[in-house]
This record gives C-alpha cells, structure tokens and sequence, in this order.
C-alpha cells in the first residue's frame, strides 16, 4: 500500500515539477486577491489589520478552489482513473495520496508565503501563531473535501461554477474555525477551542472524505 | 408470492415504475387537495381568529407561513437524504427519482423560508438581512440544495446524476448539524444572543392551532408536489417503453 501510495504522489510531484509555472498560480492567486483586497480598503493599517484574518483565510480557500477542478479530472480523461479502481489497493487509499499531493503542491505554498501576505495585510506579531495554526489545521481539510467534491463533478467536462457552488456550503464550518480562531484572539478570547475543533474536523476528515470521495468515483465511473 | 406480507408486497410493487405512475396519478390531487384545504384553514384562522400579539401587532402572523416552511425545509433535506441513502445502497431506480424530487420543493420552501423571514425582519429587528446563526444556516442549506439540484442537472446520465447527487445529500447532512453549530458558535464569538423571537414553550394557546393546520397543509402539499414531480421524472426516465406509450396514447 505505500509503495502504492509512493509511486503515485511521486508522479503527481514530478508532473508538477515539470510544470513549474502552473503550480504557482494558486499562491500567485492568492496574492493578488489580498493585494487587491488591500488596495479596495485604502490604506489604514488600523481596518486592514481588523479585516486580515478573514481575507487570508477567504484567499487562501479561493486559490485552493481553483486547483479542485483538476484534481481527478486529467486522470479520468486519460482512463487512469479505471486503472485506480481495479488496482490491489483500496480506491481510497489513493484518493487521499492524491488529495496530500493537492494539499502539499497549493496549500504547502501558500502556508511558507503566509509570513508575506500577513505582513502585507499587516496582521499584528501577536497573531501570527494562531493564524498560522488555524491555516495548518484548516488547509488539509479543505483539501480533503475538496476532494469529495471534486470527484463528485468529475464525470462532468467541465464543472465550472458548479463546483464552488458544492464545495463553498462545506467549506463554512472550517472557514468559521478558522478565521474565527484568529478574531479570537484578536478580541482577546483563547483561540484553542476553535483549533481544536479544526483539529478535530480534519481527524475525522482524514477518515472519511476518501471514503466519500472514493465512493463519489464508483458512481462516476460506473 | 402468494403467502407474502401484503404490506410487503406493496412496498415491492412500488418499487415498479407503471405502478408507481398508477399510485402517484391517484394520489397526488388527493395530497394537493387536502394541503390546500388544511391551509386555507389553517390562513383563515391565522388571520382572522388568533389575536393581534401585544408586542409584535399583526405583523407575527407571517410566521403562519415562515415556521412550517422553515420545518419543511429540514424535514425535506432529511427526506431527501434518506432516499439517497436507499438509492445508494439497494440501488431502488424509485429512490433515486424520489430522492432527487425533494430537492426542489425543499429548496422552494427553503426559499420561502428566507424571503419570509427577512420580510418579518424589517419591521422586527430593523433590517432585512443579519448574519444570525439561524439565517446562516438556512442560507447555507439553501446553496445545499442548490448544489443538489445543480448536480443532478448536469450529469448526462440520469442514474449517475441521480446516485452522484444522493452522496451530496447524504454528505450534506452529516455536515448540516457541523454548519448550525459552527456558525452558532461563530456567532456567539462575537456578542450575546440576538433577539429570539420566539422560543419554543412561550407561545399563547390562542396562537398554536393555526400553526399546526399550517404544518398539516405544507406536509400533504409537499406529499402531494413529492409525488406529482416523481412522477413526472419517472415518465420521462421510462419514455419508449411500452406503457409509457400506450399512457400517452390513452383517450383522456
């Protein structure tokens, strides 16, 4: 099972490596959408602070929307996916080796430009722990029901807005944990219930959105 | 056959789409015609027998309208989750028309839900729109359904549409109890509670009965709408088989 799992993340990474320029795009995405965010706002530090929690957390969940398309989408196309499921390793297993390479190839990226784009949005020092463990926390979990909904829309040729429009009802519970831990703590309250519960979103999501999205293949591919 | 359960058999026999068009093309103007009739009693009683409140004056009588609908809302999405997972699991084609028949009569009542009670809001609370846990989370359930119907629209094929659309379903229940108290809590990070309008025990006598011929009327017009858009689905998933044709064929 983990060569399995090896082979298929090691390919994943190299594909992405030979296409360099394409696996920035979602951290470039991001930080054009937190630049604009603070051109829109003007330029006082005091209401950029105030709001910079949520517009990290909101860019950082669009960019990762962008990649979800792709997901299983070229592997379906080129009939890899069939090959997935008659493999001796369970459909889920590689599902969540897939969705890791998501997470380490568009949120990995983001998490080491988060310093940068806090900075920008001048998010105080105090902060940036908790913001950058609510991010830890919370960016595989969107990855992982990402997942679940891209392999939802993968028997469609293009999802389109469709998919946001399945992924975003999900995505709200982790968004409120996520930047609410941060506002927490902003206002002074303990952040660590929030990020306890994130954590414990992402234990449960780590055990079933494979399954889930493993199941939403099955019915694609049928 | 013979020695089987007749309650038993029915429920197999059901389960055949020509008997199930039969059952629903019988049935359905009697849920319609008894949705209306409790309704029409249930909005004559609510508008001109209950009292005025003392507070709020005649403007609470739209919760005749905006609770029950509110209560439909999540009983449809339960509903529909529950024919999902039977669709998913025995693979019942009827399950899976009727699973995906809930979608947009839970999404209308969601919808009614919303305009309802912003409508209520306004001269309420002073706005038409605030980020309460409970207006959140019905927003949420609404892009829910949304996201259900939309599904099962663009998949070509009928029965991956449908089962793809059941998983969301299901998916979305499990998660619809994380969302309430996720923005529930959400919201209490901020401030203390935002005005309950009612809770549950404080209600006048004089105002329940109206209310719950409402709730009556909405359950047999949803049973009523249930049956009539299954139907609908059925005939057009079944069009080209035999007694589809000879129906269309009938002399009325």
């Amino acid at each position: 099972m983990l060569r399995a799992a090896r082979a298929l993340v090691s390919r994943d990474l190299r594909l992405v490596w030979r296409r360099r320029g394409d696996a920035l795009q979602p951290a470039l995405f991001a930080v054009l959408i937190v630049v604009l965010f603070a051109l829109a706002l003007g330029n006082e530090r005091g209401t950029l602070a105030a709001v910079a929690p949520g517009v990290l957390w909101v860019a950082v969940l669009l960019a990762g929307l962008l990649s979800l398309d792709g997901l299983f989408r070229s592997d379906a196309e080129d009939g890899s996916l069939e090959q997935w499921m008659l493999a001796p390793v369970p459909l889920a297993w590689l599902v969540f080796a897939r969705t890791l390479t998501h997470w380490a190839t568009t949120a990995l990226p983001l998490l080491v430009a988060a310093p940068l784009l806090a900075e920008l949005l001048a998010v105080p020092r105090a902060l940036w722990p908790v913001l950058f463990t609510s991010l830890l926390l919370g960016t595989p979990l969107l990855s992982l029901i990402g997942a679940v909904v891209a392999a939802l829309t993968v028997g469609m040729r293009r999802a389109g807005v469709l998919l946001a429009l399945l992924a975003l009802p999900l995505y709200v519970p982790v968004l409120v944990f996520g930047a609410g831990s941060v506002a927490a703590a902003a206002k002074g309250f303990d952040p660590g219930g929030a990020l306890l519960l994130l954590g414990a979103g992402l234990a449960a999501g780590l055990v079933l959105a494979p399954v889930a999205a493993a199941a939403a293949i099955r019915i694609a591919l049928e | 056959m013979s020695d089987m359960n007749p309650v038993v058999r029915w429920f197999h026999q059901l389960g055949s789409p020509p008997y199930f068009d039969r059952f629903a093309a019988r049935w359905a103007p009697w849920a319609y015609a008894l949705g209306v009739a409790t309704m029409a009693v249930g909005m004559y009683l609510g508008l001109f027998v209950a009292p005025a409140d003392y507070q709020q004056g005649d403007s609470f009588r739209i919760l005749y309208v905006h609770v029950p609908s509110a209560w439909m809302s999540l009983a449809m999405f339960a509903l529909m989750a529950l024919y999902g997972a039977i669709a998913l699991v025995w693979r019942i084609k009827l399950c899976e028309i009727l699973a995906m028949a809930c979608a947009p009569i839970g999404a209308a009542f969601t919808a009614i839900t919303l305009v309802t009670g912003s409508i209520w809001g306004k001269p309420m609370w002073g706005t038409w729109w605030d980020w309460d846990p409970r207006l959140t989370s019905q927003l949420v359930l609404f892009f829910l359904y949304l996201g259900v119907i939309g599904l099962y629209a663009a998949i070509e094929d009928r029965r991956a549409a449908a089962r793809a659309a059941s998983l969301l379903a299901v998916v979305g229940v499990v998660m619809l109890p994380i969302i309430r108290y996720s923005v529930v809590w959400w919201n209490s990070l901020h401030q203390g509670q935002t005005i309950r309008v009612f809770g549950e025990s404080s209600m006048d006598p004089s105002m329940l009965p109206p209310l719950l011929w409402m709730v009556a009327g909405t359950k047999f017009w949803a049973l009523g709408s249930l049956l009539a858009r299954a139907r609908a689905d059925n005939l057009q998933r079944e069009a080209g088989k035999d007694w589809v044709r000879a129906l269309a064929e009938a002399p009325r």
